[in-house]
């Protein structure tokens, strides 16, 4: 228990430490990484709780693919970090304010102020976990008692998608794009004509 | 001080002897690994390849090691000193922790967890940050532009990836990889490979394996008529060489996917008496080898893709394909009552 509660610490220690260097680094491809090993770490938590699919995805969806992007995006642009920090007391009111919401909201559900409704939660029986396994447990939950917010969240990822792909796309003009099937149906008919030249004479 | 030495020291020497016992082979494997790649190029294009050091060429691997670590580690002026030493660090760590899933055998495995594919899919989608930090900390064009190629590359191609390793677990029922292997054991031995049922998955997985390992067809990343060495150009010596090590050890990691998901992993391929004598391990290294060979085979046979074709092949062929079978075989999962039982 006590390697238990040491590893415990280190992962809380390195995520709040790494969380605090996100936005105190001067370089922000610095401040991606060290987000990353945020992700990291909360993934290492997760596995601590025995909650190892949603540690598994936490990796795969946010360091494997988000963050990916996000330093892709963040390599190319060219950020003045001393320009970015000139609004800094302009918006540390907003900032704060934000932050301040988050934590009553945090605190409010963790000391359990706002105490949920034993009946709902009695309605949708989660499985002993000695029975089933938490990758088992989240699929039955999710696709049974928790389906309809699930497509709408799959929904509303599709219109964001969607969004995206409208708002970049164009046409420009003067672009040959390659068609691969024009390629592949061409015919030796239309592609190759025979003569038959005479010698010493040319086509 | 029972307690202690029963609780944690020796649990600690059995995991430490236990990733011994994988990362020394592993290694010994990747130095043979560029000694067979250069022995069978060789034998395709009608050479000898490497022959001079040793019998048959058999020290070279170990010739360009000591060569390697002989030569100046160069650190550019205008690198980013950190991210820059610890790229190759973490491609090359990131290359040898995958294994501590890989079953080599029926029970034959470091940590048999329950979510162990998953587990290899998030590790194989970190590979591109060892890229993409070293293209971005060498602070130089060439090794840029390799990087974005990179990033953009592999995303594309996890994403079939996963659809193909969907449909597998739709078929064993569960994400443990020992489970995925004992699921493909039946009468017909190697017919209940999944690489039969399944067999337009097992050919998009090993196309989609060689884009996620940066090989040839689709080694744009390091495009030497190109970009020169593509993210690898600022890097020399010893960072050069684990960069190496660890592009060589992901292909062997990522072979054992494919031996593991779709060769029935440990099983041998008929279950009667000349084949069930040989040990599982020994029919695992036998596969992994097989489709290494592949690998090399394709480096020798293709062409290198052009980036735009490696997009499209990604997104408009790949992606509906693997959706739409990933659906089928949903189907006839439910519809032939074929689903496997709860574990």
């Amino acid at each position: 228990m006590i390697i238990q509660a040491l590893v415990f610490y280190v992962f809380a220690a390195v995520t709040i430490a790494a969380g605090l260097m996100v936005i105190t680094a001067r370089n922000p491809v610095h401040s991606v990484l060290f987000l990353i090993l945020a992700f990291f770490n909360a993934a290492g938590l997760f596995v601590l709780m025995g909650a190892e699919f949603l540690a598994m995805i936490l990796v795969v969806v946010y360091v494997g693919a988000v963050a990916v992007l996000f330093l892709f995006v963040v390599m190319m642009l060219d950020i003045n970090v001393e320009k970015a920090r000139q609004g800094f007391k302009k918006y540390l009111f907003i900032g704060g304010a934000i932050g301040l919401v988050l934590l009553v909201e945090l605190v409010l559900i963790l000391s359990s102020v706002v105490s949920t409704d034993v009946s709902v939660v009695a309605s949708v029986p989660i499985p002993a976990i000695d029975d089933v396994h938490n990758t088992r447990a989240l699929g039955q939950v999710l696709y049974t008692k928790y389906v309809y917010l699930f497509e709408a969240s799959g929904m509303i990822l599709l219109v964001a998608m969607i969004g995206a792909i409208v708002l970049t796309l164009r046409k420009r003009e003067g672009v040959r794009r390659q068609v691969i099937a024009d390629q592949v149906n061409r015919s030796r008919e239309e592609a190759v004509e025979i003569k038959k030249v005479s010698s010493g004479s040319g086509i | 001080m029972a307690e202690l030495w029963e609780g944690y020291a020796l649990p600690t020497i059995i995991i430490v002897a236990q990733i011994m016992a994988i990362v020394g082979p592993l290694l010994i494997a990747v130095a043979y690994l560029t000694l067979a790649e250069r022995k069978v190029i060789g034998a395709m294009q009608l050479r000898k390849g490497p022959n001079v050091v040793g019998p048959f060429g058999l020290l070279q691997p170990f010739a360009d090691a000591v060569k390697l670590m002989m030569k100046e580690t160069i650190m550019p002026s205008g690198a980013n000193r950190i991210v820059f030493i610890m790229a190759p660090m973490l491609t090359f760590i990131l290359s040898l922790v995958a294994w501590a899933v890989i079953p080599f055998g029926e029970g034959l495995v470091v940590s048999d967890i329950n979510v162990g594919i998953l587990y290899l899919f998030a590790i194989s989608s970190l590979g591109v940050y060892g890229v993409i930090m070293a293209g971005w900390a060498s602070n130089s064009k060439y090794p840029f532009i390799g990087a974005l190629r990179s990033a953009a590359q592999m995303v594309s191609y996890e994403v079939s990836m996963g659809l193909v390793i969907i449909t597998v677990l739709m078929c064993v029922g569960s994400l443990n990889l020992s489970d995925i292997v004992m699921a493909q054991k039946g009468d017909y031995g190697l017919l209940n490979w999944y690489a039969f049922p399944l067999l337009p998955m097992f050919v998009i997985f090993f196309i989609s394996i060689l884009a996620e390992t940066n090989r040839s067809p689709f080694d744009l990343p390091e495009g030497e008529s190109e970009i020169v060495a593509g993210f690898m150009v600022e890097y020399s010596s010893m960072s050069f060489a684990l960069f190496f090590l660890g592009e060589y050890a992901n292909m062997i990691l990522m072979s054992a996917m494919a031996a593991i998901l779709f060769m029935g992993g440990w099983l041998p391929p008929f279950d009667i008496a000349p084949f069930n004598w040989i040990p599982g391990p020994i029919w695992f290294s036998l596969k992994i080898a097989f489709v290494l060979f592949c690998f090399l085979w394709v480096r020798a046979t293709f062409p290198r893709f052009r980036y735009d074709q490696l997009m499209r092949l990604g997104w408009k062929v790949f992606l509906p394909f693997t959706l739409f079978w990933v659906l089928l075989t949903a189907g006839v999962l439910v519809g032939f009552d074929l689903l496997p039982a709860a574990h």
